[in-house]
């Protein structure tokens, strides 16, 4: 078989979580001890300790896990840390900090848009890709490209607001 | 998850060879290939999928959309469907194949999910992801505990004593109507494969799903142009509005001529078959006639005649006729 050098992450290393690998989160380079086995979502939360990315079903049905790669929104439960060098990651932590928001996380906070605040992460990250995706200006268009993001405590009507409120907000810059 | 090697390929050469290196492509493969891992990642999770080795084939430059010399699109096999469903050419001129995937799933999983993934996609049969339970799929010869049980979702087209599970995209139906072809490089070379003859019907082996061997690479989806004046459109009838899989579908296309007959009618259904379902014979004797309910009706009649439902989804035979019939109006008025 052709050698593959660099590029296998192979199971049978007698350590085998020992390989490391670089990936970029958040603007930042982190080398992470990587078992091939680990999606970005366990790497980001047991690794990296970033844990406002949440782990709802872990199957790519909930939405909580949502984070952007190279700018676009995917399900974290479903990616496999190891394949995603040399991509650009961003959690909820890189979007905004407290006293310095992300206007969609600001407005999710001025229209109350969670309960329990579980899916909260993933509904912003949606939210915020959102605003690049062609989505049409009513709400259903909105509630039709969130549909990806499944809120137990059914604070919907509020997310809704929030993100249109922040579309206006963001549009009228 | 069971502990495997990860793989970059560096070259389409060498993920053929590293998947030669598996006794099958199908159910049991011990090599799978890696695009977006929206359904293997899930699978492996489960345990219903164990490869020893996944080979990542996202860097092959695999994933160009473009119009081809002869007029045919081009669809690159790790083209992600968010990209493929937005388009330009896909929007302007594959209306059904841009709603079909729009239909289907979420945002964030169409962003990852690719096309030749999409095609080989798994059935959301609840016994062929659950490793406690029998499944001629998953585990060949263990039963299948749908045919008595839960399988209101499930087919019934193309169905056997063995399975009968349903082909769950949305994409691949609207792809049938396009007259899509399935390119290959495999380790003897490259071949094409319409995709009216890409899937296998379960019969009784149902872990066989596709044509592909050990080595196969789906490299690129091929849809011939379509003529001027067609309208197509997809019509998803299921049981939330959103983010939810068919019970029934219809990818549909159809041209008239100046005085108003059907020039040519193309139609698929999705939801209802162990793979999506199109009988040309259904769709010819639609030529010639004045677009109605009646004609459309006779024409998913035939569609349909050899249809055997289960115990619990007999109501999909009259929602399928009637979906038929209601997306061909919308495109022939």
């Amino acid at each position: 078989m052709t050698d593959l050098g660099k590029n296998t992450v192979a199971s049978d290393d007698p350590g085998y979580c020992r390989p490391t690998v670089t990936l970029k989160v958040n603007g930042q380079e982190r080398e992470v001890l990587i078992d091939p086995r680990m999606t970005l979502l366990d790497c980001l939360r047991e690794v990296l300790r970033l844990t406002g990315t949440k782990k709802g079903c872990d199957h790519g049905q909930c939405g909580a896990c949502t984070i952007h790669i190279n700018g676009r929104r995917v399900n974290s439960c479903l990616a496999l840390a190891a394949a995603h060098v040399g991509d650009e990651i961003v959690t909820i932590e890189g979007l905004g900090v407290p006293g310095r928001l992300h206007p969609m996380q600001a407005a999710f906070l001025e229209n109350d848009a969670y309960q329990c605040g579980y899916c909260t992460s993933g509904q912003i990250m949606s939210a915020v890709a959102l605003l690049r995706e062609p989505c049409g200006m009513s709400d259903d268009d909105v509630r039709e490209f969130m549909s990806g993001n499944i809120c137990r405590c059914g604070a919907y009507p509020n997310i809704v607001k929030a993100i249109q409120q922040a579309r206006r907000a963001l549009r009228g810059r | 998850m069971q502990p495997f090697d990860l793989v970059r390929a560096p070259d389409r050469r060498t993920a053929v060879a590293e998947g030669a290196t598996s006794h099958t492509a199908q159910q049991g493969a011990s090599v799978r290939f890696l695009a977006g891992g929206t359904t293997l990642v899930d699978l492996m999770k489960l345990g219903v999928e164990r490869p020893g080795r996944v080979v990542d084939i996202n860097r092959l430059g695999l994933d160009d959309i473009h119009k081809q010399a002869n007029g045919d699109l081009f669809i690159g096999a790790t083209a992600r469907n968010s990209d493929l469903a937005h388009h330009p050419l896909v929007r302007g001129s594959y209306s059904a194949l841009s709603q079909a995937i729009l239909a289907g799933a979420s945002t964030q999983l169409r962003n990852a999910a690719t096309t030749a993934g999409n095609l080989l996609q798994r059935t959301r049969c609840m016994y062929f992801r659950d490793l406690a339970s029998a499944c001629n799929k998953r585990a060949p010869g263990s039963g299948c505990p749908a045919i008595a049980g839960t399988n209101r979702m499930l087919a019934i087209l193309g169905t056997s004593e063995a399975c009968i599970a349903t082909n769950p995209s949305d994409m691949a139906v609207a792809m049938m109507v396009y007259d899509a072809v399935v390119h290959v490089q495999g380790v003897a070379g490259d071949r094409q494969v319409p995709l009216m003859d890409f899937y296998v019907l379960p019969g009784e082996r149902p872990d066989i799903e596709n044509v592909l061997e050990a080595g196969d690479l789906v490299t690129h989806v091929t849809l011939s142009s379509p003529s001027t004046g067609e309208r197509s459109t997809y019509l998803k009838l299921r049981d939330r509005a959103s983010y939810e899989f068919a019970l029934v579908s219809a990818a549909v296309a159809i041209r008239l001529t100046n005085d108003g007959a059907i020039a040519s009618a193309r139609f698929a259904l999705g939801g209802i078959g162990t793979r999506p379902w199109r009988v040309t014979e259904a769709e010819r004797e639609l030529v010639g006639q004045a677009p109605s309910d009646k004609a459309f009706r006779n024409a998913a009649e035939i569609c349909l005649e050899e249809a055997r439902p289960q115990s619990q989804n007999g109501f999909k035979i009259e929602l399928a006729r009637r979906c038929i019939v209601h997306a061909f109006k919308q495109i022939s008025q």
